[in-house]
Protein backbone atom coordinates (compact mmCIF):
# COMPACT_ATOMS: atom_id res chain seq x y z
CA UNK A 1 0.00 0.00 0.00
CA UNK A 2 0.84 3.37 -0.92
CA UNK A 3 1.58 5.79 2.42
CA UNK A 4 -0.83 8.58 2.55
CA UNK A 5 -1.87 11.05 5.33
CA UNK A 6 -5.10 9.87 7.37
CA UNK A 7 -7.78 12.27 8.39
CA UNK A 8 -10.28 11.44 10.91
CA UNK A 9 -12.92 14.64 11.30
CA UNK A 10 -15.79 14.46 13.69
CA UNK A 11 -18.38 16.73 11.97
CA UNK A 12 -19.26 16.27 8.55
CA UNK A 13 -18.44 19.96 7.39
CA UNK A 14 -14.83 18.81 7.88
CA UNK A 15 -15.06 15.81 6.05
CA UNK A 16 -16.77 17.25 3.10
CA UNK A 17 -14.18 20.47 2.99
CA UNK A 18 -11.14 18.25 2.23
CA UNK A 19 -12.72 16.64 -0.58
CA UNK A 20 -11.04 17.95 -3.92
CA UNK A 21 -13.96 20.18 -6.40
CA UNK A 22 -12.46 19.48 -9.37
CA UNK A 23 -14.06 17.59 -11.90
CA UNK A 24 -10.65 16.18 -13.22
CA UNK A 25 -10.55 12.19 -11.88
CA UNK A 26 -6.78 12.51 -11.24
CA UNK A 27 -7.79 15.47 -8.82
CA UNK A 28 -10.46 13.47 -7.27
CA UNK A 29 -8.65 10.30 -6.89
CA UNK A 30 -6.09 12.09 -4.69
CA UNK A 31 -8.55 11.57 -1.70
CA UNK A 32 -10.60 9.05 -0.83
CA UNK A 33 -12.96 8.74 1.59
CA UNK A 34 -13.17 5.53 4.09
CA UNK A 35 -15.60 3.97 5.79
CA UNK A 36 -15.61 0.41 6.78
CA UNK A 37 -12.68 -0.24 4.35
CA UNK A 38 -13.53 -3.30 3.83
CA UNK A 39 -13.62 -2.70 0.36
CA UNK A 40 -10.95 0.62 0.10
CA UNK A 41 -8.28 -1.61 1.65
CA UNK A 42 -7.98 -4.05 -0.88
CA UNK A 43 -8.19 -1.80 -3.40
CA UNK A 44 -5.29 -0.09 -1.56
CA UNK A 45 -3.16 -2.93 -1.28
CA UNK A 46 -4.13 -4.10 -5.41
CA UNK A 47 -2.57 -0.12 -6.19
CA UNK A 48 -6.00 -0.20 -7.75
CA UNK A 49 -6.46 2.96 -5.57
CA UNK A 50 -3.71 5.63 -4.65
CA UNK A 51 -4.57 8.80 -2.53
CA UNK A 52 -2.69 10.61 -0.94
CA UNK A 53 -5.26 11.34 1.82
CA UNK A 54 -8.07 9.17 3.29
CA UNK A 55 -10.38 10.96 5.34
CA UNK A 56 -12.25 8.52 7.97
CA UNK A 57 -15.80 8.99 8.37
CA UNK A 58 -16.19 6.10 11.29
CA UNK A 59 -15.79 9.49 13.91
CA UNK A 60 -18.33 11.90 12.50
CA UNK A 61 -21.25 11.64 15.02
CA UNK A 62 -24.23 10.25 14.60
CA UNK A 63 -23.73 9.87 11.01
CA UNK A 64 -24.03 5.81 12.06
CA UNK A 65 -27.53 5.91 13.28
CA UNK A 66 -31.10 4.44 11.78
CA UNK A 67 -33.91 6.10 12.69
CA UNK A 68 -37.12 5.36 12.41
CA UNK A 69 -39.43 8.01 11.44
CA UNK A 70 -43.68 8.32 12.89
CA UNK A 71 -44.96 6.83 9.62
CA UNK A 72 -42.13 3.96 10.04
CA UNK A 73 -39.86 4.98 7.66
CA UNK A 74 -36.48 4.64 8.02
CA UNK A 75 -33.24 7.01 7.64
CA UNK A 76 -30.41 5.48 7.80
CA UNK A 77 -26.83 7.25 8.08
CA UNK A 78 -24.39 6.47 5.90
CA UNK A 79 -21.80 5.30 8.17
CA UNK A 80 -24.12 2.50 9.75
CA UNK A 81 -22.41 -0.97 9.80
CA UNK A 82 -24.33 -3.50 7.79
CA UNK A 83 -24.07 -5.48 11.50
CA UNK A 84 -26.47 -2.98 13.00
CA UNK A 85 -28.94 -3.08 10.11
CA UNK A 86 -29.27 -6.71 9.71
CA UNK A 87 -30.57 -6.79 13.31
CA UNK A 88 -32.45 -3.78 13.62
CA UNK A 89 -35.66 -5.22 15.31
CA UNK A 90 -38.15 -2.77 13.20
CA UNK A 91 -35.97 -3.36 9.83
CA UNK A 92 -36.39 -7.38 10.36
CA UNK A 93 -40.28 -7.18 11.04
CA UNK A 94 -41.15 -4.30 8.26
CA UNK A 95 -38.14 -4.35 6.00
CA UNK A 96 -37.03 -7.97 5.94
CA UNK A 97 -35.77 -7.99 2.25
CA UNK A 98 -32.92 -5.05 3.85
CA UNK A 99 -31.78 -7.26 6.83
CA UNK A 100 -31.37 -10.27 5.09
CA UNK A 101 -29.97 -8.47 1.57
CA UNK A 102 -27.11 -6.76 4.61
CA UNK A 103 -26.73 -10.43 6.58
CA UNK A 104 -25.69 -12.13 3.41
CA UNK A 105 -22.50 -9.77 2.68
CA UNK A 106 -19.55 -11.19 3.55
CA UNK A 107 -18.80 -12.55 7.01
CA UNK A 108 -19.32 -11.97 10.06
CA UNK A 109 -15.91 -9.83 10.82
CA UNK A 110 -16.87 -7.89 7.27
CA UNK A 111 -20.11 -6.83 8.17
CA UNK A 112 -18.83 -6.13 11.76
CA UNK A 113 -17.30 -2.93 10.59
CA UNK A 114 -18.86 -2.77 6.75
CA UNK A 115 -20.90 0.37 5.90
CA UNK A 116 -24.31 1.37 4.44
CA UNK A 117 -22.32 3.97 2.32
CA UNK A 118 -19.62 2.31 1.22
CA UNK A 119 -21.37 -0.86 0.38
CA UNK A 120 -23.44 1.21 -2.11
CA UNK A 121 -20.29 3.25 -3.54
CA UNK A 122 -18.04 -0.37 -3.46
CA UNK A 123 -16.06 -0.94 -6.79
CA UNK A 124 -16.54 -3.37 -9.36
CA UNK A 125 -15.12 -7.27 -8.83
CA UNK A 126 -14.36 -7.91 -12.17
CA UNK A 127 -11.31 -9.90 -12.47
CA UNK A 128 -9.67 -7.52 -14.85
CA UNK A 129 -10.41 -4.40 -13.19
CA UNK A 130 -9.11 -6.51 -9.97
CA UNK A 131 -5.49 -6.88 -11.53
CA UNK A 132 -3.45 -4.05 -11.40
CA UNK A 133 -1.44 -5.05 -14.17
CA UNK A 134 -4.62 -5.05 -17.09
CA UNK A 135 -5.66 -1.58 -18.30
CA UNK A 136 -9.13 -1.91 -19.19
CA UNK A 137 -12.14 0.59 -19.71
CA UNK A 138 -12.99 0.62 -16.62
CA UNK A 139 -9.25 2.10 -16.12
CA UNK A 140 -9.35 4.46 -18.61
CA UNK A 141 -8.30 1.89 -21.33
CA UNK A 142 -9.42 0.99 -24.80
CA UNK A 143 -10.86 -2.57 -24.10
CA UNK A 144 -13.13 -4.69 -22.55
CA UNK A 145 -11.41 -7.94 -21.75
CA UNK A 146 -13.78 -9.40 -20.43
CA UNK A 147 -15.99 -8.63 -23.44
CA UNK A 148 -14.05 -11.24 -24.75
CA UNK A 149 -12.21 -13.54 -22.30
CA UNK A 150 -13.38 -14.59 -19.20
CA UNK A 151 -17.01 -13.65 -18.17
CA UNK A 152 -18.73 -16.23 -16.11
CA UNK A 153 -19.33 -13.91 -13.61
CA UNK A 154 -19.79 -10.49 -15.74
CA UNK A 155 -23.30 -9.05 -16.73
CA UNK A 156 -26.13 -10.56 -19.17
CA UNK A 157 -28.17 -7.43 -18.99
CA UNK A 158 -27.13 -3.67 -19.55
CA UNK A 159 -23.99 -3.83 -20.51
CA UNK A 160 -21.76 -2.64 -22.73
CA UNK A 161 -18.99 -1.07 -23.41
CA UNK A 162 -18.08 -2.03 -19.38
CA UNK A 163 -19.63 -5.52 -18.63
CA UNK A 164 -19.61 -5.28 -14.71
CA UNK A 165 -22.15 -6.59 -12.86
CA UNK A 166 -22.80 -4.29 -9.47
CA UNK A 167 -21.29 -5.98 -6.02
CA UNK A 168 -23.44 -4.35 -3.78
CA UNK A 169 -26.01 -6.84 -1.98
CA UNK A 170 -27.99 -3.87 -0.49
CA UNK A 171 -28.21 -2.12 -3.24
CA UNK A 172 -31.25 -4.47 -5.20
CA UNK A 173 -33.00 -4.36 -1.71
CA UNK A 174 -33.18 -0.13 -1.00
CA UNK A 175 -34.13 0.05 -4.70
CA UNK A 176 -37.19 -2.77 -4.32
CA UNK A 177 -37.95 -0.76 -1.30
CA UNK A 178 -38.12 2.38 -3.30
CA UNK A 179 -35.05 4.24 -1.20
CA UNK A 180 -33.90 7.68 -1.83
CA UNK A 181 -30.15 8.54 -1.64
CA UNK A 182 -29.32 12.02 0.09
CA UNK A 183 -25.96 13.35 -0.88
CA UNK A 184 -24.09 16.22 0.17
CA UNK A 185 -21.24 18.62 -0.67
CA UNK A 186 -19.44 21.65 0.97
CA UNK A 187 -22.04 23.80 -1.06
CA UNK A 188 -25.26 22.04 -1.95
CA UNK A 189 -27.64 18.75 -0.77
CA UNK A 190 -28.92 16.53 -3.05
CA UNK A 191 -31.68 14.05 -2.96
CA UNK A 192 -32.84 11.44 -5.53
CA UNK A 193 -33.97 8.32 -5.72
CA UNK A 194 -31.69 5.35 -5.63
CA UNK A 195 -32.43 3.65 -8.42
CA UNK A 196 -31.48 6.90 -10.39
CA UNK A 197 -27.84 7.00 -8.63
CA UNK A 198 -26.45 4.12 -10.14
CA UNK A 199 -25.09 4.71 -13.73
CA UNK A 200 -24.65 2.34 -17.14
CA UNK A 201 -21.50 2.11 -18.13
CA UNK A 202 -23.34 3.15 -21.56
CA UNK A 203 -24.32 6.90 -19.90
CA UNK A 204 -20.71 8.51 -20.11
CA UNK A 205 -19.07 7.78 -17.08
CA UNK A 206 -17.10 4.65 -17.64
CA UNK A 207 -15.04 4.46 -14.68
CA UNK A 208 -17.72 5.26 -12.64
CA UNK A 209 -20.48 3.29 -11.26
CA UNK A 210 -22.70 6.17 -9.99
CA UNK A 211 -23.67 10.01 -10.30
CA UNK A 212 -21.42 10.73 -7.34
CA UNK A 213 -19.93 14.34 -8.33
CA UNK A 214 -16.76 16.28 -7.28
CA UNK A 215 -16.97 16.85 -3.09
CA UNK A 216 -20.17 14.49 -2.99
CA UNK A 217 -20.67 11.95 -0.54
CA UNK A 218 -23.33 9.75 0.59
CA UNK A 219 -24.73 10.96 4.18
CA UNK A 220 -28.14 8.98 4.50
CA UNK A 221 -30.50 7.02 2.76
CA UNK A 222 -34.30 7.67 3.43
CA UNK A 223 -36.51 4.61 2.83
CA UNK A 224 -40.02 4.65 2.66
CA UNK A 225 -42.82 2.67 4.50
CA UNK A 226 -43.96 -0.05 1.83
CA UNK A 227 -47.80 1.46 0.81
CA UNK A 228 -51.04 0.17 2.72
CA UNK A 229 -53.21 -2.13 0.93
CA UNK A 230 -55.46 -4.96 1.19
CA UNK A 231 -53.38 -7.73 2.49
CA UNK A 232 -49.73 -8.08 3.83
CA UNK A 233 -46.38 -7.24 2.50
CA UNK A 234 -44.13 -9.57 3.00
CA UNK A 235 -40.09 -9.28 1.32
CA UNK A 236 -36.80 -11.56 1.08
CA UNK A 237 -33.73 -10.92 -0.72
CA UNK A 238 -32.59 -14.61 -2.56
CA UNK A 239 -29.07 -14.77 -2.95
CA UNK A 240 -27.31 -17.65 -4.91
CA UNK A 241 -23.43 -18.12 -4.61
CA UNK A 242 -21.26 -20.24 -5.46
CA UNK A 243 -19.42 -21.25 -1.95
CA UNK A 244 -22.05 -21.58 1.04
CA UNK A 245 -19.99 -19.87 3.47
CA UNK A 246 -19.97 -16.63 2.09
CA UNK A 247 -19.05 -15.23 -1.53
CA UNK A 248 -20.95 -12.45 -3.84
CA UNK A 249 -24.06 -13.32 -5.97
CA UNK A 250 -24.08 -15.35 -9.32
CA UNK A 251 -27.57 -13.69 -9.48
CA UNK A 252 -29.66 -12.40 -6.35
CA UNK A 253 -33.69 -10.61 -6.48
CA UNK A 254 -35.02 -8.34 -3.91
CA UNK A 255 -38.68 -9.14 -3.78
CA UNK A 256 -41.72 -7.65 -1.82
CA UNK A 257 -45.09 -8.73 -2.34
CA UNK A 258 -48.64 -7.40 -1.40
CA UNK A 259 -50.65 -10.78 -1.43
CA UNK A 260 -54.40 -11.05 -0.40
CA UNK A 261 -56.06 -14.26 0.25
CA UNK A 262 -53.39 -15.90 -2.60
CA UNK A 263 -53.42 -12.75 -5.20
CA UNK A 264 -50.67 -10.64 -5.68
CA UNK A 265 -51.66 -6.67 -4.89
CA UNK A 266 -48.50 -5.14 -5.13
CA UNK A 267 -44.83 -6.18 -6.07
CA UNK A 268 -41.15 -4.88 -6.08
CA UNK A 269 -38.61 -6.99 -8.24
CA UNK A 270 -35.07 -6.30 -8.36
CA UNK A 271 -32.04 -8.42 -9.40
CA UNK A 272 -27.98 -8.34 -8.25
CA UNK A 273 -25.34 -9.28 -10.21
CA UNK A 274 -27.11 -9.66 -13.44
CA UNK A 275 -26.35 -5.93 -14.59
CA UNK A 276 -23.84 -2.81 -14.02
CA UNK A 277 -26.44 -1.49 -12.00
CA UNK A 278 -29.14 -2.87 -10.01
CA UNK A 279 -31.90 -4.25 -12.11
CA UNK A 280 -35.15 -3.24 -11.25
CA UNK A 281 -37.84 -5.42 -13.01
CA UNK A 282 -40.92 -2.83 -13.60
CA UNK A 283 -42.40 -4.76 -16.25
CA UNK A 284 -42.46 -8.08 -14.72
CA UNK A 285 -43.89 -6.08 -11.20
CA UNK A 286 -46.66 -4.94 -13.66
CA UNK A 287 -48.02 -8.16 -14.81
CA UNK A 288 -47.63 -9.67 -11.68
CA UNK A 289 -50.38 -7.39 -10.12
CA UNK A 290 -53.65 -9.44 -10.28
CA UNK A 291 -52.21 -12.61 -10.88
CA UNK A 292 -52.37 -15.95 -8.21
CA UNK A 293 -48.19 -17.12 -8.07
CA UNK A 294 -48.99 -20.05 -10.55
CA UNK A 295 -46.54 -21.58 -13.32
CA UNK A 296 -47.72 -19.25 -15.82
CA UNK A 297 -47.15 -16.12 -13.23
CA UNK A 298 -43.41 -17.46 -12.63
CA UNK A 299 -42.95 -17.81 -16.32
CA UNK A 300 -44.20 -14.10 -17.42
CA UNK A 301 -42.18 -12.87 -14.71
CA UNK A 302 -38.99 -14.41 -15.68
CA UNK A 303 -39.61 -13.46 -19.28
CA UNK A 304 -40.72 -10.09 -18.83
CA UNK A 305 -37.61 -9.23 -15.92
CA UNK A 306 -34.93 -10.85 -18.54
CA UNK A 307 -36.16 -9.09 -21.52
CA UNK A 308 -33.51 -7.97 -23.73
CA UNK A 309 -30.70 -10.02 -21.63
CA UNK A 310 -27.16 -10.62 -24.11
CA UNK A 311 -25.11 -13.05 -22.27
CA UNK A 312 -21.79 -13.26 -23.26
CA UNK A 313 -19.52 -16.73 -23.68
CA UNK A 314 -19.52 -17.83 -20.37
CA UNK A 315 -22.55 -16.26 -18.54
CA UNK A 316 -25.58 -18.35 -20.24
CA UNK A 317 -26.13 -20.02 -17.27
CA UNK A 318 -27.47 -16.84 -15.64
CA UNK A 319 -30.27 -16.90 -17.51
CA UNK A 320 -32.23 -20.16 -15.98
CA UNK A 321 -30.25 -19.28 -12.64
CA UNK A 322 -32.55 -16.07 -12.62
CA UNK A 323 -35.36 -17.00 -13.97
CA UNK A 324 -35.34 -20.37 -11.58
CA UNK A 325 -34.75 -17.72 -8.71
CA UNK A 326 -37.38 -15.91 -10.01
CA UNK A 327 -39.85 -18.55 -9.43
CA UNK A 328 -38.52 -19.82 -6.48
CA UNK A 329 -39.00 -16.56 -4.77
CA UNK A 330 -42.57 -15.82 -6.01
CA UNK A 331 -43.66 -19.15 -4.55
CA UNK A 332 -41.79 -19.23 -1.32
CA UNK A 333 -43.52 -15.73 -0.63
CA UNK A 334 -46.98 -16.25 -1.93
CA UNK A 335 -46.93 -19.30 0.57
CA UNK A 336 -45.18 -18.03 3.39
CA UNK B 1 4.53 7.75 11.10
CA UNK B 2 1.90 8.44 13.87
CA UNK B 3 2.27 8.28 17.37
CA UNK B 4 -0.35 4.96 18.05
CA UNK B 5 -2.24 4.68 21.73
CA UNK B 6 -3.96 0.84 21.82
CA UNK B 7 -5.37 -0.89 24.40
CA UNK B 8 -4.33 -4.28 23.26
CA UNK B 9 -5.54 -7.38 26.02
CA UNK B 10 -5.75 -4.91 28.44
CA UNK B 11 -2.33 -3.09 28.06
CA UNK B 12 -2.22 0.05 27.51
CA UNK B 13 0.83 0.77 24.94
CA UNK B 14 2.40 3.27 22.72
CA UNK B 15 3.74 2.69 19.45
CA UNK B 16 4.59 4.38 16.48
CA UNK B 17 3.82 3.25 12.44
CA UNK B 18 3.08 4.54 9.42
CA UNK B 19 0.01 5.85 8.19
CA UNK B 20 -1.00 3.55 6.09
CA UNK B 21 -0.06 0.01 8.55
CA UNK B 22 -3.07 -2.00 9.57
CA UNK B 23 -3.63 -3.14 12.87
CA UNK B 24 -2.35 -6.49 11.73
CA UNK B 25 1.22 -5.00 10.62
CA UNK B 26 1.76 -3.28 13.93
CA UNK B 27 0.42 -6.09 16.21
CA UNK B 28 3.10 -8.55 13.88
CA UNK B 29 5.66 -6.46 13.31
CA UNK B 30 6.02 -3.26 15.94
CA UNK B 31 4.43 -5.43 19.20
CA UNK B 32 5.75 -8.81 18.25
CA UNK B 33 1.93 -10.74 18.64
CA UNK B 34 2.56 -12.91 16.26
CA UNK B 35 -0.38 -14.90 17.26
CA UNK B 36 -2.65 -13.18 14.64
CA UNK B 37 -1.50 -14.75 11.31
CA UNK B 38 -1.48 -13.21 7.92
CA UNK B 39 -3.13 -15.26 5.29
CA UNK B 40 -4.70 -13.70 2.56
CA UNK B 41 -3.82 -10.14 3.91
CA UNK B 42 -6.90 -9.33 1.78
CA UNK B 43 -10.22 -9.90 3.64
CA UNK B 44 -10.88 -13.82 2.24
CA UNK B 45 -9.45 -15.86 5.06
CA UNK B 46 -10.38 -14.77 8.49
CA UNK B 47 -6.66 -15.94 10.18
CA UNK B 48 -5.90 -12.50 10.98
CA UNK B 49 -9.32 -11.85 13.15
CA UNK B 50 -9.24 -10.24 16.47
CA UNK B 51 -12.01 -8.58 18.78
CA UNK B 52 -12.36 -4.83 18.61
CA UNK B 53 -14.60 -3.80 21.13
CA UNK B 54 -15.49 -7.65 21.86
CA UNK B 55 -16.92 -7.83 17.74
CA UNK B 56 -14.69 -9.76 15.40
CA UNK B 57 -13.39 -7.71 13.05
CA UNK B 58 -9.91 -8.34 10.18
CA UNK B 59 -6.88 -7.04 11.01
CA UNK B 60 -5.74 -6.87 8.12
CA UNK B 61 -8.50 -4.66 6.60
CA UNK B 62 -7.99 -2.22 9.94
CA UNK B 63 -6.23 1.03 9.60
CA UNK B 64 -4.16 0.70 12.77
CA UNK B 65 -5.13 4.51 13.49
CA UNK B 66 -9.23 2.90 13.43
CA UNK B 67 -7.76 0.94 16.47
CA UNK B 68 -7.16 3.47 18.66
CA UNK B 69 -9.39 4.34 21.77
CA UNK B 70 -10.40 0.52 21.28
CA UNK B 71 -10.18 -2.08 23.21
CA UNK B 72 -8.34 -4.60 21.04
CA UNK B 73 -8.46 -8.44 22.25
CA UNK B 74 -5.99 -10.80 20.27
CA UNK B 75 -5.21 -14.79 20.94
CA UNK B 76 -2.41 -14.20 23.13
CA UNK B 77 -5.14 -12.28 25.77
CA UNK B 78 -7.87 -14.96 26.16
CA UNK B 79 -5.68 -16.40 28.91
CA UNK B 80 -4.62 -13.99 30.54
CA UNK B 81 -8.37 -12.35 31.04
CA UNK B 82 -9.59 -15.75 31.56
CA UNK B 83 -6.99 -15.77 34.21
CA UNK B 84 -8.56 -12.69 35.25
CA UNK B 85 -11.67 -13.85 36.11
CA UNK B 86 -9.83 -16.19 39.03
CA UNK B 87 -9.84 -19.24 36.39
CA UNK B 88 -7.70 -21.70 35.95
CA UNK B 89 -5.81 -22.96 32.53
CA UNK B 90 -7.15 -21.60 29.24
CA UNK B 91 -10.09 -20.51 27.67
CA UNK B 92 -12.60 -22.73 27.61
CA UNK B 93 -12.72 -22.63 23.86
CA UNK B 94 -9.19 -22.96 23.59
CA UNK B 95 -9.59 -25.93 25.86
CA UNK B 96 -12.34 -27.34 23.26
CA UNK B 97 -9.95 -27.19 20.56
CA UNK B 98 -7.27 -28.76 21.99
CA UNK B 99 -9.56 -31.86 23.17
CA UNK B 100 -11.34 -31.85 20.14
CA UNK B 101 -8.31 -32.08 18.10
CA UNK B 102 -9.67 -29.42 15.91
CA UNK B 103 -6.39 -28.55 14.25
CA UNK B 104 -3.84 -29.96 11.75
CA UNK B 105 -1.21 -26.67 10.87
CA UNK B 106 -3.28 -24.30 13.37
CA UNK B 107 -2.58 -21.11 11.19
CA UNK B 108 -6.17 -20.63 11.22
CA UNK B 109 -6.94 -21.71 14.64
CA UNK B 110 -6.33 -18.37 16.25
CA UNK B 111 -8.50 -16.31 14.07
CA UNK B 112 -11.17 -19.55 14.62
CA UNK B 113 -10.71 -19.19 18.04
CA UNK B 114 -11.80 -15.52 18.37
CA UNK B 115 -14.28 -15.93 16.11
CA UNK B 116 -16.05 -18.47 18.16
CA UNK B 117 -15.31 -16.74 21.35
CA UNK B 118 -17.14 -13.60 19.84
CA UNK B 119 -20.32 -15.87 19.02
CA UNK B 120 -20.12 -17.51 22.45
CA UNK B 121 -20.10 -14.32 24.02
CA UNK B 122 -23.31 -13.32 22.41
CA UNK B 123 -25.04 -16.16 22.31
CA UNK B 124 -24.18 -19.13 25.32
CA UNK B 125 -26.40 -22.00 23.41
CA UNK B 126 -25.60 -21.44 19.49
CA UNK B 127 -27.39 -23.85 17.15
CA UNK B 128 -24.98 -25.58 14.86
CA UNK B 129 -26.33 -23.78 11.79
CA UNK B 130 -25.51 -20.42 14.20
CA UNK B 131 -21.60 -21.99 14.45
CA UNK B 132 -21.12 -22.55 11.29
CA UNK B 133 -22.39 -18.74 9.70
CA UNK B 134 -20.13 -16.98 12.84
CA UNK B 135 -17.23 -19.03 11.46
CA UNK B 136 -17.83 -18.82 7.87
CA UNK B 137 -15.22 -16.24 7.39
CA UNK B 138 -12.57 -18.24 8.71
CA UNK B 139 -11.16 -21.16 6.30
CA UNK B 140 -9.24 -23.74 7.16
CA UNK B 141 -7.31 -25.85 4.43
CA UNK B 142 -6.33 -28.68 6.87
CA UNK B 143 -9.01 -30.13 8.73
CA UNK B 144 -12.23 -30.03 6.95
CA UNK B 145 -14.31 -27.80 9.91
CA UNK B 146 -16.29 -31.18 11.26
CA UNK B 147 -13.74 -31.17 14.23
CA UNK B 148 -13.71 -26.94 14.50
CA UNK B 149 -17.61 -27.03 15.00
CA UNK B 150 -17.42 -29.93 17.44
CA UNK B 151 -14.81 -28.25 19.27
CA UNK B 152 -17.57 -25.19 19.38
CA UNK B 153 -19.71 -27.77 20.86
CA UNK B 154 -17.97 -28.69 22.95
CA UNK B 155 -17.28 -25.62 24.80
CA UNK B 156 -20.77 -24.50 24.77
CA UNK B 157 -21.62 -27.88 26.79
CA UNK B 158 -18.75 -27.50 29.24
CA UNK B 159 -20.10 -24.24 29.45
CA UNK B 160 -23.52 -25.39 30.47
CA UNK B 161 -22.53 -28.30 32.38
CA UNK B 162 -23.88 -30.75 30.50
CA UNK B 163 -22.07 -33.80 28.83
CA UNK B 164 -20.43 -32.91 25.63
CA UNK B 165 -22.03 -35.20 22.74
CA UNK B 166 -19.41 -37.73 21.68
CA UNK B 167 -17.12 -36.25 18.78
CA UNK B 168 -16.97 -37.68 14.82
CA UNK B 169 -14.05 -39.70 15.25
CA UNK B 170 -15.49 -41.69 18.50
CA UNK B 171 -18.73 -42.78 16.55
CA UNK B 172 -17.85 -43.23 12.62
CA UNK B 173 -21.65 -43.87 12.11
CA UNK B 174 -22.99 -41.10 13.74
CA UNK B 175 -20.24 -39.10 11.57
CA UNK B 176 -21.59 -40.39 8.55
CA UNK B 177 -25.56 -39.58 9.10
CA UNK B 178 -24.07 -35.89 9.75
CA UNK B 179 -22.33 -36.10 6.75
CA UNK B 180 -25.12 -37.27 4.80
CA UNK B 181 -27.65 -34.53 6.81
CA UNK B 182 -25.23 -31.54 5.43
CA UNK B 183 -25.47 -32.85 2.07
CA UNK B 184 -22.11 -32.79 1.20
CA UNK B 185 -21.01 -36.40 0.41
CA UNK B 186 -22.90 -39.83 0.10
CA UNK B 187 -21.76 -43.60 0.95
CA UNK B 188 -21.25 -44.84 -2.37
CA UNK B 189 -23.70 -46.99 -3.72
CA UNK B 190 -26.99 -44.77 -1.77
CA UNK B 191 -29.39 -43.96 -3.91
CA UNK B 192 -30.37 -39.80 -3.56
CA UNK B 193 -33.33 -39.55 -1.46
C1 LIG C 1 -13.89 -11.11 1.41
C2 LIG C 1 -14.90 -10.08 1.02
C3 LIG C 1 -16.21 -10.47 0.74
C4 LIG C 1 -17.16 -9.52 0.40
N1 LIG C 1 -18.43 -9.94 0.12
C5 LIG C 1 -19.38 -9.03 -0.22
C6 LIG C 1 -20.73 -9.44 -0.52
O1 LIG C 1 -21.06 -10.62 -0.44
N2 LIG C 1 -21.62 -8.49 -0.85
C7 LIG C 1 -21.31 -7.17 -0.93
O2 LIG C 1 -22.18 -6.34 -1.22
N3 LIG C 1 -20.04 -6.75 -0.68
C8 LIG C 1 -19.07 -7.63 -0.31
N4 LIG C 1 -17.79 -7.22 -0.06
C9 LIG C 1 -17.41 -5.81 -0.31
C10 LIG C 1 -17.38 -4.88 0.91
O3 LIG C 1 -16.83 -5.48 2.01
C11 LIG C 1 -18.74 -4.43 1.33
O4 LIG C 1 -19.41 -3.97 0.22
C12 LIG C 1 -18.76 -3.34 2.39
O5 LIG C 1 -20.09 -3.02 2.68
C13 LIG C 1 -18.06 -2.06 2.00
O6 LIG C 1 -18.33 -1.10 3.02
P1 LIG C 1 -17.15 -0.33 3.75
O7 LIG C 1 -17.78 0.60 4.71
O8 LIG C 1 -16.16 -1.27 4.29
O9 LIG C 1 -16.57 0.47 2.51
P2 LIG C 1 -15.19 1.23 2.32
O10 LIG C 1 -14.16 0.26 1.88
O11 LIG C 1 -14.89 2.10 3.47
O12 LIG C 1 -15.62 2.14 1.09
C14 LIG C 1 -15.96 1.56 -0.17
C15 LIG C 1 -15.94 2.64 -1.24
O13 LIG C 1 -16.96 3.60 -1.02
C16 LIG C 1 -16.43 4.89 -0.79
N5 LIG C 1 -17.24 5.46 0.28
C17 LIG C 1 -17.37 4.98 1.55
N6 LIG C 1 -18.28 5.69 2.24
C18 LIG C 1 -18.75 6.63 1.39
C19 LIG C 1 -19.71 7.69 1.50
N7 LIG C 1 -20.40 7.90 2.63
N8 LIG C 1 -19.93 8.48 0.43
C20 LIG C 1 -19.26 8.28 -0.72
N9 LIG C 1 -18.35 7.30 -0.90
C21 LIG C 1 -18.09 6.49 0.15
C22 LIG C 1 -14.97 4.68 -0.48
O14 LIG C 1 -14.18 5.78 -0.88
C23 LIG C 1 -14.65 3.43 -1.26
O15 LIG C 1 -14.36 3.74 -2.60
C24 LIG C 1 -16.82 -8.14 0.32
C25 LIG C 1 -15.50 -7.76 0.61
C26 LIG C 1 -14.55 -8.70 0.97
C27 LIG C 1 -13.16 -8.25 1.29
S1 LIG D 1 -16.21 -5.62 -17.55
FE1 LIG D 1 -15.54 -3.53 -17.03
S2 LIG D 1 -14.05 -3.91 -15.40
FE2 LIG D 1 -14.27 -5.87 -16.47
S3 LIG D 1 -12.70 -5.89 -18.10
FE3 LIG D 1 -14.57 -5.04 -18.99
S4 LIG D 1 -14.27 -2.80 -18.76
FE4 LIG D 1 -12.88 -3.78 -17.31
S1 LIG E 1 -5.19 -12.19 6.58
FE1 LIG E 1 -6.92 -10.98 7.05
S2 LIG E 1 -8.53 -12.11 6.14
FE2 LIG E 1 -6.77 -13.24 5.48
S1 LIG F 1 -5.57 -26.31 10.77
FE1 LIG F 1 -4.39 -25.77 9.01
S2 LIG F 1 -5.58 -24.08 8.24
FE2 LIG F 1 -6.86 -24.85 9.78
Amino acid sequence: MKSFEYLQPTTLEEALAALPTSRDPKERERVRLIAGGQDLLTEMKEHLAEPDLVVDLKRIEGLDKIRVQSDGSLVIGATCTLAALEEHAHVREHFAVLSRAAGSVGSTQIRSVASVGGNLCQRPRCWYYRSEQIPCIKKGGAECFAYSGLNKYNAILGGGPSYIVHPSDLAPALVALGAEITLRSATQQRILPLERFFTLPSEGRVQQENDLGPGEMVVELKVPSLPAGAGTWRSDYFKVRERGSYDFALAALALALLVDDGTIRGARLCLGAVAPIPWRADKAEALLVGRKVDDEACRLAGEAALAGARPLEHNGYKLDLTRGLISKALRQLASS
Amino acid sequence: MAALNLTINGDRLETAAPDHWTLLEVLRYRLGLTGSKQGCDKGDCGACTVLLDGQPVLACLTLAGLAQGRAVTTIEGLMPAHAREGKSGADPVQDAFDRCGALQCGFCQPGMILSARALLNANAHPTRAQIRAALAGNLCRCTGYTQIVEAVEYAVAVAAGVEPAPRAWETPRARLTDIEEQGTRRPSGQARP
